[in-house]
């Protein structure tokens, strides 16, 4: 309590350009995943991101209660953002608190462009988080560790939002800022994006930056973001993978099957991949790339004598 | 209000006439525990507690607080739980209700009544300032008999506490310093819960039993085996050898599970 003053006075960035926790200005905090960690809940999962530790429970889509609220074209999403009485260093207050509430709701927002809630007219998708701990940057732990028990619950999803927060310190920008950076930095820009759409769904900011150290902490929150999103696939790859192993000890014949039926649907699926998809321009890095490629190639084959001229025209 | 099948009811109670239940334990046999403890660095003391498949995370925080009037020499302990609807699905948002409440007041009766803690030895100077231990349990998974699950919880966290010093200067105020020493605490208190379905008393029930179960019974023992204290709950009347008989089971059981008790 006491030593808050001298908090303020005290570098986040060492002479080597490294931080209190010796990350460099790029480096996110370590982060440990887990889905199915919670044995009631219809989907879950665990994260550990720096020393946060929070768990988020999925139930749904289920039947509505109070009835009042159904919609009567579309699911109802709640998410319910809670942080622990001894998650931070001086007791949180049982009842929730306004901030709690706030962050509910933008997690809400972050979360429900990527589900298909037309689907389930009438019925409730439940999002509970739990924070156990709190270390800087718990809403957007919390963005990503909901995504996962979104996935685990088996909701389909037009893809996972994962999130972190960028900002500056002593000067510089970094991303995932940590407890005393957060504090006492000088900007906190959290940012919840779906990588693979490159749409941001959840963005706030707290201090002061200029529009290019802005551009610049984005970018940055952007690609820890392409980096806790493969943590994200990789956790959910080992989980259907120690399922399949499961389904091999019990039932070989069932998973020959699935590995048939897999086998047939590229084929399906050929003739759909060369429709243009408006909604997925937006995506930086892999649409408009594969879509260049394809339409070189039709040209290649119908005009191969105009394109040796357009070809430059097409890449600038 | 819960709908349970009659079918359950039928085979539960079937198989309790035989002198079985549903998970093949004995009557007297408690699930596995395990206990981890200091797993939330932000909290003073803090434990997770497993009893089968239940799951409790308990964790302290400690303030410095004025005492009680009445009792100017001792430090509080006060204990609190939520019932947040990750635990279970029938768990709802809102206030803590009856089932919250009742769990924090027996967890918080079974500590506060036994000799574990001394709360005279968190007082830091007489009726101005004594330490206040606040005693959180948040419920992680609920597969039946949250009580003796959070009492462990409680119990491996409080194991785990420890208080900042208080310099208390001249002009009165008291002054939190970084130093810190291990709460005082002796032998603890551990609960055992029988569940009392057609006239049969089972220790610790599953949330199969817990459905069917027409009452219930809560007996913590305190480190020199006398009794701290109890709940009856449940609308179904106990009779006085039923009771003794509990206690007798209950204390038996306790001696096994404090071997199993992690060492300061």
């Amino acid at each position: 309590m006491s030593d808050k003053k001298a908090e303020a006075e005290q570098p986040l960035i060492d002479g080597k350009g490294l931080r209190t926790d010796g990350r460099k200005l790029d480096e996110l905090r370590p982060i440990h995943l887990e889905v199915g960690n919670l044995s009631r809940a219809d989907g879950s999962a665990y994260i550990e991101h720096g020393r946060n530790k929070i768990v988020a429970a999925v139930y749904g889509p289920r039947e509505l209660h109070p009835r009042h609220l159904a919609q009567s074209d579309r699911a109802l999403l709640r998410v319910i953002y809670r942080m622990a009485t001894f998650s931070v260093s001086d007791r949180k207050r049982p009842a929730p608190s306004r901030r709690e509430h706030e962050i509910s709701m933008v997690l809400r927002q972050a979360l429900e462009p990527m589900l298909f809630l037309k689907m389930y007219p009438r019925a409730a998708i439940d999002v509970f988080i739990q924070v156990l701990e709190a270390d800087g940057g718990s809403r957007c732990a919390s963005a990503t560790v909901a995504a996962l028990a979104l996935a685990d619950a088996g909701i389909p999803m037009r893809g996972l939002v994962a999130g972190v927060a960028a900002g500056k310190i002593d000067g510089k920008i970094a991303v995932d800022l940590s407890d005393i950076e957060d504090k006492i930095g000088d900007a906190d820009v959290p940012t919840v994006m779906a990588p693979e759409r490159g749409e941001i769904t959840l963005l706030q900011m707290d201090g002061k930056l200029t529009k290019k150290e802005l551009a610049t902490a984005l970018q940055m929150a952007e690609e820890g973001i392409h980096q806790i999103h493969e943590m994200q696939k990789e956790v959910l790859l080992k989980k259907y993978a120690k399922i399949r192993d499961q389904i091999a000890e019990v039932s070989p014949e069932l998973l020959e099957k699935v590995e048939e039926i897999k086998e047939e649907k590229p084929k399906e699926e050929e003739p759909k991949e060369e429709e243009p998809k408006p909604t997925r321009k937006r995506t930086k890095r892999t649409t408009p790339a594969k879509a260049e490629e394809k339409t070189k190639t039709t040209k290649k084959t119908k005009t191969p004598k105009k394109k040796k001229t357009e070809s430059p025209k097409e890449t600038e | 209000m819960k709908i349970v099948a009659e079918i359950d009811r039928e085979r539960i109670s079937t198989l309790l006439r035989e002198g079985k239940r549903v998970d093949g334990r004995g009557f007297d046999e408690i699930r596995p525990t395990k206990l981890t403890q200091d797993v939330i660095s932000k909290a003073e003391g803090s434990s997770e507690a497993w009893l089968g498949k239940s799951r409790v995370l308990a964790g302290v925080k400690i303030q410095v607080g004025r005492p009680f009037p009445d009792t100017p020499d001792e430090g509080v302990v006060i204990t609190s739980a939520e019932l947040f609807p990750i635990a279970s699905p029938e768990f709802e948002l809102g206030p803590p209700g009856e089932q919250a409440i009742e769990l924090a007041r027996v967890v918080d009766r079974g500590i506060r009544h036994s000799s574990a803690i001394q709360r005279s030895s968190l007082c830091i100077k007489s009726g101005e300032h004594v330490y206040l231990v606040m005693l959180d349990l948040y419920i992680l998974a609920d597969h039946g008999n949250l009580i003796d699950a959070a009492s462990l919880a409680a119990i491996g966290a409080l194991m785990n506490t420890k208080l900042p010093k208080v310099n208390v200067t001249e002009d009165g105020t008291a002054e939190v310093l970084e130093e810190t020493f291990p709460l005082e605490m002796g032998p603890p208190p551990l609960t055992v819960t029988f569940a009392k379905i057609d006239g049969t008393l089972v220790a610790d029930p599953t949330l199969e039993e817990e459905n069917v179960m027409d009452g219930r019974i809560s007996i913590a023992i305190d480190g020199d085996d006398t009794i701290s204290s109890m709940q009856k709950s449940g609308g179904v009347p106990f009779t006085y050898q039923e009771v003794t008989d509990a206690i007798e089971r209950a204390s038996k059981i306790v001696k096994k599970m404090r071997k199993q008790l992690p060492q300061r």
